[in-house]
């Protein structure tokens, strides 16, 4: 795969000395579903405003298909379909004249055709004469997609698809957004819905206080961060668990005694699974039935920020006497 | 450039004048209706003519010149302000158009709107007086260079407005003290010589004169300053705009 965006050392601080972006270089292959996760304010938004030119960077370069966004802007910029966060859209226009005007707006002439097949796809051709006012609000954000889409980008940035939109709708955006992914459109989105990021993206990228934490593919960041826990399943109940099996492990014991607990690290070198078991056998404790269960991408996700918050904390005493 | 990126804004902005047609032209119609009622009958019956022309016809220059300027700003500033309010606007900087290609496409439409007004004044103005036009393409000409140079400092007001008040401020406040104080119904030659200097500070004296002299063949100031003038302002205000788009003031972050 080739890159479609290379984004080198990109930095913004806004006039009030905030710093959006901290040094944020990022590579994203064509074809690809790239997530980028971050509470608020960390810097996601900035960054898809920076690359899509709305925001002017005060350092560092992007590159969209090769051309670079400042030098060779229109050529950028043609590659590019951008659905914003908050619904703006011209609430007195129809859903055919507004898709008509973007497709103006990217210099392309009229293709009625397109158009039809873009809205057949988001389940807006019944709507093309309704002004846009009429609209619930999720098929006005699916207006939204099919203006990002009327000049056939090849890129496209979703920032939160699916804020404030029901669980229907939810997974209705999803299967749009796959669709595009086959049709070889390489996607970016932003979202607060770890649900999300687990179920599209093929990578995940992580922004907390502008920089980038780390970008890496879903399963290896998972497998990576994830932390994984045993259940087991026991014969007989326990009042307690035995000191000896207890003495150097985190076990818990469920309410009813009847299931051990055990978390463990997936990085460790050894889990420690098959000594607790050889010691549960020791102790004349039957094992009925054992189970695993792989850490959420949130639980990840959290885990991540709270590291950088704890590293943010500890670095900002010596910043100051520095 | 990219044509059909001005064609789409301005074909945009064209559907919007004719989406509300009544309040577009009945408004202007009424207001200058009125005009020729207050000042061409009351004002007419006791100054029989100026300069040799009667005073009903020397006013209707002034009249389209008037709604031309207050039209010209008022849409070109509405429609890129607009977008601005309503987030919108975020579609045309993201899209690979050039600051020109947005300029065009806005006060385009908005400088032909302001001439179609225009126009429908002259022909209401002529079931009021009796007049020929001396020289027609000049008056043709003169009305699209004013027309494009006011809708031109119309979309730096949108640029420039935070909010409606501020949309409102400039058209209220200069504008249409400064075409009042043009000559828009006098002859600036009729003021004491003091104020005559005075008023000929006025740029839109320049535009009412040669306009005028495009209907009457007669001006307060030489034509070919008149002239001059409204082709500086354009620049100086193209100018404007290209900084305001190439540094992303009020625009971009």
């Amino acid at each position: 795969m080739t890159a479609i965006i290379d984004v080198d050392h990109l930095s913004k601080t806004y006039d009030s000395g905030t710093k959006a972006l901290d040094d944020v270089s990022l590579t994203i292959e064509e074809g690809e579903i790239i997530a980028l996760l971050g509470p608020n304010g960390a810097g996601k938004t900035t960054l898809i405003s920076t690359i899509c030119g709305l925001v002017v960077p005060t350092g560092g370069t992007v590159r969209v298909g090769g051309h670079d966004i400042r030098t060779d802007w229109r050529a950028a910029r043609k590659m590019i379909g951008l659905v914003p966060q908050e619904i703006a859209i011209e609430l007195f226009e129809t859903v055919m004249n507004t898709v008509r005007f973007t497709r103006g707006l990217y210099g392309q002439r009229p293709d009625d055709a397109y158009l039809e097949q873009v809205l057949r796809s988001l389940t807006l051709w019944d709507k093309r004469d309704s002004l846009i006012k009429e609209l619930s609000g999720g098929m006005k954000r699916r207006v939204l997609i099919a203006k990002a889409l009327a000049h056939r980008p090849r890129v496209l940035f979703l920032d939160e698809p699916t804020a404030g939109v029901d669980v229907a709708l939810r997974r209705e955006m999803w299967q749009v957004v796959r669709r595009l992914r086959q049709e070889g459109v390489t996607i970016i989105l932003t979202t607060h819905y770890l649900e999300e990021a687990e179920e599209m993206a093929d990578r995940i990228g992580v922004i907390n206080h502008g920089q980038l934490l780390l970008v890496k593919p879903k399963a290896e960041l998972m497998g990576e961060f994830g932390k994984k826990r045993l259940t087991i399943e026991l014969y007989e109940p326990l009042d307690a668990i035995p000191p000896e099996i207890t003495a150097d492990r985190a076990l818990d014991l469920s309410e009813d005694g009847r299931s051990l607990g055990y978390d463990y690290d997936t990085r460790a070198e050894r889990t420690g699974i098959a000594r607790l078991l050889a010691d549960l056998s020791g102790a004349g404790i039957k094992v009925r039935d054992v189970s695993t269960k792989q850490s959420t991408l949130e639980e990840v996700f959290l885990d991540l920020v709270d590291e950088d918050e704890h590293a943010q904390e500890a670095s900002e005493p010596m910043e100051k006497t520095a | 450039m990219n044509w059909p990126a001005v064609q789409a804004i301005f074909m945009h902005e064209m559907m919007r004048f004719f989406r509300t047609l009544t309040q577009s032209i009945a408004s202007p119609v009424i207001s200058t209706t009125l005009y020729f009622v207050v000042f061409g009958a009351a004002i007419g019956g006791r100054i029989q003519s100026v300069e040799g022309i009667s005073y009903g016809a020397f006013i209707v220059p002034g009249l389209m010149m008037l709604t031309v300027l207050q039209q010209s700003v008022a849409n070109a500033s509405f429609g890129i302000y607009f977008p601005k309010f309503a987030g919108t606007i975020y579609e045309i900087l993201v899209s690979p158009t050039a600051w020109l290609e947005v300029a065009l496409g806005y006060v385009g439409a908005a400088a032909l709107k302001a001439i179609l007004v225009a126009l429908l004044i002259l022909a209401t103005s002529f079931f009021f007086v009796d007049m020929t036009i001396a020289h027609p393409v000049w008056m043709i000409a003169f009305l699209v260079m004013t027309a494009v140079a006011f809708s031109l400092l119309g979309f730096i007001i949108g640029l420039w407005a935070k909010n409606f008040e501020q949309l409102q401020i400039i058209p209220m406040m200069v504008i249409t003290p400064l075409v009042f104080l043009g000559g828009a119904f006098y002859s600036a030659s009729m003021l004491p010589p003091f104020w005559e200097q005075v008023a000929k500070l006025n740029p839109v004296l320049y535009l009412v004169s040669g306009f005028r002299w495009a209907f009457f063949d007669v001006a307060d100031v030489p034509i070919g300053v008149s002239l001059v003038a409204v082709a500086i302002m354009i620049g100086v205000l193209m100018a404007a705009i290209r900084w305001i788009f190439l540094t992303g003031w009020r625009l971009r972050e």
